[in-house]
């Protein structure tokens, strides 16, 4: 692979994020690309193609996931890269943080088994021509780890309506056959929903944490699937 | 300002010193202590830091070894050589008595205080475990206590960002009021930047960084050293409140400013606070300190300089600068955005001296209150138990054998002790920092060492009832079984961390369990060549009605030097033959079995030879680093029947069984016995001659009982067939399904 088709991904590093270097080894490490971190008091986010709000508690979770740190200086920048069409993808406390920064629509309530938990989950892929999901089969199946408190995901009626007709639905919570039951719905998320992208289709939060499958030996290398399509489709800043 | 109250043999009697104690106290500083040296002496002298009680038995066991670059004691953890300039430090810690009270947050604090341990030596958490101790789940105060204490460990941890990878849960009507809550953790530091909890160099800043001091948890240590009883729920306040966040700025702060070389020594406040840290530290360098206490930053005004010193609010630390670098340090506090003040100096005439609002509140010498100094060391009397003459008398060869096999696999399945502890580890992030290795079961939990080929393997074990059958064998059965968990994995084990969980050492009976037990760690770990790196005591683990089981808990951590010795406990393939590495003899003493199901708690532990089970790890690693086999599970609790099903039901896909067990014995026997030192492995059959060369050259007996099949049934010939995939669903939802019962009695 030649440099030009290498991509830079930044980081957030907000106090509290856990996920940040599993991110950053994710990208720099396993998919060979450029990462850096971008520290949450920065009021720059430097010539990246994308970033990533990774994982973790940021600042404590306290009052309420992501409520805290969609108010750092960062995610000023991070909501006009998002604006002008920048890729981003918010996992798991990032996509909280996208929810309460306004960037994806409707929130999070907590697991309604009322506790945390980690497990690995099946996707099931329901819109393979976003760009965060292009090398994935179309209706095909990812297994990738889910680990929160907070991602049983609801909106409104007229809210789910509209991201079900725009096909902003991308991952499904499903059984190994396909079936998005709710059996195989591990936290009362509306419609089986691990993953939504904004209307424009330049923003992707999601629960499960792709970063922690792109390794065989931790159990999977689904998430690679994901961070392969951003590779693909990010248009890399000329430098 | 209030002046404090005066000090007499009444008060000290009060604070919990002893008469003895109060007077060597007097004779120390020469006069009547005031009310906060008072407060200094007590908490250091209590059991919880000074360890007086235990510290003559801990001294017996062997704490060196070629590996080990920091012993027991020395430091806040061990710290053990894992080549390419690494080193893994790891500790384990109880919290029993917080969490018997206020199960969230005492189990919340326990989980910050042994990460704090850690990271305070400059190395870096990657890993958590637990053993957790909990009475009957038919009891309503034990599914609280258990929600609670599983889900302060997992908050804490998962905010944190440490996978919590491996622990164990036991259930016993024995420990109904105290349970016990052990907390593990694992850090890799490189050789260079190992920080050490020294106060050394006249003049150097001394400075606390993290979060401000309140007056939570005065008293911890003191609570900590007494009987749970009634009066215990009003020590609630002696309970500290846990704040991950802060503690996770702490960790990247402190680390930053360890790892770019701007300290003398650093010391974490765990118990007893700002006292343990300025006294420790200081005596540990031969020097002392002048701290100001009006510049420690607190929570609420009106603090008494008793109380600063006494708090034990969580997330701080207390260092030493090197000369001219305290700007750099507050830098890097203020980027993270946590205290850092300068609260005094390093002196070189080893008496530590407290100011409050200009008055000095308190001068003692350091080196008085520690332990390997003043700090007073007991060795109580010991007499052998009575209640051992009743459960030796107990023949458990006179109940009867099953009339129906199938139903008491089920029954013993049930039995949460048995059970899948799924209930409890999804709710704890496992997998935060992308090194935990698995998802289709292993003896121990592996976690990969970024940048190197190698990997830990760590485990917890110890079954209290073994130990309480017989201290000296059962607590030699918790390091055997540890040891043989990392070798099931395919790690060489390296070094142990030991939480000891005992009752009250005043009383003859207790201290004998507590000396026997050690006795029998230190004779394990001598037989392994795994020497003891450090660890913790609790005593006074009792209740009004009665004490715990013994219950050293070994936390044993291995190096696996390759990723192709990685071996799960799952079947592989239909076809391999099953092998059993050891004897099968039958013994049903001290079984799961005979406690579930038949609720007797008797003869002896079973059966156990060190010797026997060193040649089984020998000729188990020796199988596993020449590939000649697929799996490998030892045996343990529910007998030879649960490793079998565990070993075909926790992979990826559910295989099956078919062995031939009895041998000439009675079937109940061989299935259930709880017999240590063996291991079942699962091999192609082509590697069969060689594995059994290997094996004699150990001298190691193994058998051919059988082969895996993929028709998800375990058949013992002669005897049942057990439909696997109902056997696995027993095991998955018998916890949750007990806790679930919780809910619909509370709504």
């Amino acid at each position: 692979m030649g440099r030009e088709s290498v991509k830079k991904f930044g980081v957030v590093v907000f106090p509290g994020s856990n996920c940040d270097h599993d991110a950053y080894h994710a990208l720099k490490h396993v998919m060979q690309q450029d990462a850096e971190f971008i520290w949450h008091k920065n009021t720059t986010l430097g010539d990246v193609d994308a970033v990533i709000l990774p994982g973790g508690f940021s600042y404590g979770d306290y009052l309420r996931t992501g409520a805290i740190a969609r108010f750092s200086p960062v995610m000023r920048e991070v909501v006009k890269f998002a604006e002008a069409g920048g890729t981003v993808i918010g996992i798991c406390n990032g996509f909280q943080i996208l929810l309460e920064a306004g960037l994806l629509p409707g929130a999070m309530l907590r697991n309604r088994s009322l506790k945390f938990i980690c497990k690995y989950v099946t996707l099931k892929v329901e819109n393979a021509h976003t760009r965060f999901t292009s090398a994935c089969t179309p209706g095909g199946l990812l297994k990738i780890p889910i680990a929160h408190g907070e991602g049983n995901y609801f909106a409104d009626d007229d809210t789910l309506a509209e991201l079900c007709d725009n096909g902003q639905i991308v991952f499904r919570y499903s059984d190994e056959h396909g079936n998005t039951t709710d059996e195989t719905n591990p936290n009362g998320s509306l419609l089986n929903i691990a993953g939504i992208v904004n209307k424009q289709g330049n923003v992707l939060g999601m629960m499960p944490h792709p970063e922690r499958a792109v390794e065989s030996e931790l159990g999977s290398t689904d998430g690679r699937t994901i961070f392969t399509s951003i590779i693909n489709n990010v248009l890399h800043h000329s430098s | 300002m209030n002046q404090e109250p005066e000090v007499t043999l009444a008060s000290a009697l009060h604070h919990g010193l002893t008469e003895a104690e109060y007077n060597r106290v007097l004779d120390i500083l020469g006069r009547t202590p005031s009310f906060t040296e008072l407060g200094i002496y007590s908490v250091m002298w209590s059991e919880h830091c000074s360890y007086k009680n235990s510290i003559a038995q801990l001294k017996t066991l062997p704490r060196t070894g070629k590996k080990l670059l920091v012993g027991a004691g020395e430091e806040n953890a061990g710290l053990v050589d894992i080549g390419d300039g690494l080193a893994v430090a790891f500790k384990i810690e109880s919290h029993n008595h917080p969490s018997a009270v206020e199960p969230y947050q005492g189990a919340a604090t326990g989980i910050g205080g042994i990460m704090r341990d850690i990271f305070t030596m400059g190395a870096r958490p990657i890993a958590g475990l637990n053993s957790l101790r909990f009475g009957s789940l038919d009891a309503m105060r034990t599914r609280w206590l258990f929600k609670g204490i599983v889900k302060g460990i997992g908050d804490y941890g998962n905010s944190f960002g440490v996978p919590t990878v491996a622990g164990e849960v036991y259930f016993d009507p024995c420990y109904q009021t105290n349970p016990l809550v052990n907390a593990m953790s694992v850090g890799i530091v490189q050789h260079s930047k190992v920080a050490s909890a020294i106060a050394k160099g006249e003049g150097n800043t001394v400075m606390i960084v993290g979060a401000s001091t309140g007056r939570d948890g005065i008293h911890g240590a003191t609570f900590a050293s007494e009987e749970i009883s009634e009066k215990s729920e009003a020590k609630r306040p002696s309970v500290q409140v846990g704040d991950p966040f802060t503690e996770k700025l702490l960790l990247e702060a402190t680390l930053e400013v360890i790892h770019g070389d701007l300290l003398v020594g650093i010391q974490d406040m765990g118990a007893a606070g700002i006292t343990c840290s300025t006294m420790e530290m200081s005596a540990k360098g031969n020097s002392g300190m002048v701290i100001d206490l009006d510049k420690v930053p607190v929570r609420e005004s009106g603090m008494s300089a008793y109380e600063i010193m006494l708090s034990e609010s969580q997330e701080r630390m207390l260092l030493v600068s090197k000369p001219g670098m305290e700007e750099k340090i507050r830098e890097v506090f203020a980027k993270w955005d946590l205290h850092c003040v300068a609260i005094g100096t390093v002196t070189n005439d080893g008496i530590v001296r407290i100011y409050h609002h200009g008055v000095l509140k308190a001068e003692v010498p350091a080196e008085t209150l520690v332990l390997g100094g003043g700090a007073p060391i007991y060795i109580r009397e010991t007499l052998e138990p009575v209640y051992l003459q009743a459960v030796r008398s107990i023949d458990v060869k006179l109940i009867p054998e099953p009339t129906e096999y199938g139903a008491a696999i089920d029954a013993l399945l049930r039995s949460p002790n048995i059970a899948s502890k799924r209930w409890v580890y999804e709710q704890y992030d496992s997998m935060v920092r992308t090194n935990t290795i698995a998802y289709q079961g292993c003896d121990a939990a592996i976690v990969k060492i970024k940048d190197t080929e190698k990997y830990l393997s760590m485990k917890t074990d110890c079954n209290g009832r073994y130990v309480y059958l017989n201290p000296r064998k059962g607590a030699m059965i918790a390091v055997a079984e540890s040891a043989r968990n990392v070798v099931c994995s395919g790690g060489t084990p390296l070094a142990i961390t030991n939480c000891l969980n005992f009752g009250n050492p005043y009383k003859p009976e207790m201290y004998w369990q507590f000396s026997e037990a050690v006795a029998g760690v230190g004779e394990a770990c001598r037989v392994l060549d795994t020497p003891v790196t450090g660890g913790n005591v609790s005593f006074y683990n009792e209740s009004p009605t009665a004490a715990v089981y013994p219950t050293p808990v070994i936390g044993m951590v291995g190096l696996i030097e390759n990723r192709k010795f990685i071996t799960p406990s799952a079947f592989q393939s239909a076809g391999d033959d099953i092998v059993l590495l050891g004897t099968n003899r039958g013994d049903i003493n001290g079984s799961e079995y005979v406690s579930a199901l038949h609720g007797i708690c008797g003869a002896d532990a079973p059966y156990f030879d060190i010797q026997e089970e060193k040649r089984l790890h020998e000729c188990t690693l020796e199988l596993i680093h020449a590939g000649l086999i697929r799996s490998a599970h030892d045996v343990s609790d529910g007998g030879i029947i649960v490793t079998l099903i565990e070993s075909a039901t926790c992979g990826v896909e559910c295989t099956g069984f078919s062995v031939e067990v009895r041998n000439g014995m009675r079937m109940d026997h061989v299935l259930f016995g709880e017999e240590q030192s063996r291991i079942v492995v699962s091999a192609q059959r082509s590697k069969r001659e060689t594995i059994m060369d290997v094996c004699t050259r150990h001298g190691v007996p193994a058998a051919v009982i059988g082969s895996v099949t993929n028709d998800a049934t375990g058949h013992i010939q002669e005897c049942v067939t057990i439909d696997l995939h109902a056997a696995k669903n027993i095991m998955s939802v018998a916890i949750g399904e007990r806790m679930e019962e919780v809910v619909s009695a509370i709504l």
